[in-house]
């Protein structure tokens, strides 16, 4: 029995005009064309989307969640990048 | 589907024991607890790995055997309404076990070892696609019964711990509730039909309805590994709690089709609201578990058919993809 597998592909749906792509999934294709096919019979049987987009898995660069404090870190402690950190007085309007 | 075959047997040591003292276990249970999501790259107990690659691969396994016994009728449809139905449906299975074999694969196995492990027979698969599809009432009886217990089944596993399962669950159950319909509408037709077809629908709940309440698996009470898959969130709820809740919305929605059930102990039991089913027969549910159900070899075969006839595709599509891609780098080079 053949071990070797297809490449994996991601696939990432539209789902209508004005949304970004999101990923659903992942399929095994042998190009690019072919995992755009498959993408359609295999995540969109109910008109779940108006675009497709696939990436190779071994393409996509990823942070490591184990680093994830230390990588999201600035994000917390910079509350001045908030719009809830600055005082308006009430009588302010519009802003 | 699709607990069932999935519950570790007794004295199976392939699924390592935890060891509590390793503070990355505290951490991970910490975040179960917590209701959030694990996800491929965290960091995770090797048996909480090993149980979910068992689980999803034969939950998948599953959805691929089971295109077999509808697949049988496809031809024979009795129209060309129920002939779309029924191929769009069979599409549906072929669609769930793809998208649980690829939320499989994101737990580091690779899609050829989970086929080669269905094919060779060391996997297993629900054993309700071992009994043989007999008349075209099955085909109603399966999607109202069969699918039923699915969805009972598969409803929880959409809030399962680990995401990339709990999102094809998603995917699946959304998808699941038109086979059921499908099938009570198939089952409503005959029964309303003439005396020999309601006869056929009669005669397809009878032989569905056992294994059907099989589907929930093992009785709590026998089932072994539950409390740790309940603590990981792999699993929800109980075996027989998901039976008793099947039973309750089926059995009313077969009186309505003016049927009765193969169990003369069913009752109503006015004090708990809950409808009591009569003892289950488990030693036919090993057997056929363990191989030796009504079409199993015939399963099998089939399977390992359509993958042999369909090497030479698969080789052939690598091929002209590698050639392609030759052709593209050296125009490139030019």
């Amino acid at each position: 029995m053949e071990r070797k597998d297809w490449p994996l592909w991601e696939v990432f749906v539209r789902s209508r005009s004005g949304l970004a792509h999101r990923h659903v999934g992942s399929l095994h294709a042998v190009d690019g064309a072919m995992a755009v096919d498959m993408a359609r019979d295999v995540y969109c049987r109910r008109a779940e989307g108006v675009s497709v987009w696939v990436a190779r898995s071994a393409d996509i660069v990823a942070s490591d969640p184990a680093r994830k404090d230390e990588m999201f870190e600035p994000m917390t402690d910079k509350v001045y990048r908030h719009p809830t950190f600055y005082n308006i007085p009430d009588g302010v309007k519009n802003i | 589907m699709y607990t069932q075959g999935l519950n570790v047997a007794d004295g199976d040591k392939s699924i390592p024991i935890e060891r509590r003292d390793d503070p990355r276990e505290a951490a991970f249970q910490r975040r179960v607890d917590a209701e959030e999501k694990i996800e491929p790259n965290d960091w995770m107990p090797e048996g909480y790995r090993k149980t979910l690659i068992r689980q999803i691969s034969q939950h998948a396994h599953s959805e691929i055997v089971g295109m077999l016994p509808e697949g049988n009728w496809i031809t024979r449809a009795p129209s060309l309404r129920r002939k779309m139905i029924l191929l769009a449906k069979v599409q549906d299975e072929g669609g769930h076990g793809l998208y649980l074999y690829s939320a499989a694969e994101t737990l580091g196995v690779s899609r050829a070892e989970l086929v080669d492990q269905l094919l060779s027979g060391k996997a297993k698969y629900s054993s309700i696609f071992n009994y043989p599809t007999l008349t075209w009432a099955d085909i109603g009886a399966i999607g109202w019964l069969v699918d039923g217990a699915a969805i009972m089944n598969q409803v929880p596993l959409c809030r399962c711990s680990y995401g990339p399962y709990a999102r094809a669950m998603v995917r699946v159950c959304r998808e699941e509730s038109f086979h059921q319909r499908q099938g009570y509408e198939l089952m409503l037709k005959l029964a309303q039909g003439t005396p020999e077809q309601k006869r056929m629908a009669q005669d397809a709940l009878n032989r569905w309805w056992w294994p059907s309440l099989m589907m929930f698996g093992p009785s709590d009470a026998a089932s072994i590994h539950s409390s740790r898959n309940m603590a990981w969130k792999i699993k929800r709820v109980s075996n027989d709690e998901l039976r008793q809740k099947f039973v309750d919305v089926t059995v009313p929605q077969g009186h309505f089709l003016g049927l009765t059930f193969p169990d003369p102990e069913l009752r109503f039991d006015a004090a708990t609201g809950h409808w009591v089913h009569g003892p289950i027969d488990w030693s036919e549910f090993e057997r056929v578990l363990a191989g030796d159900g009504p079409c199993n070899k015939e399963r099998l075969a089939a399977r390992r058919k359509a993958h042999a006839d369909g090497a030479w595709v698969r080789e052939a599509a690598a091929a002209h993809a590698a050639k392609r891609a030759a052709r593209a780098s050296r125009a490139a080079a030019e």
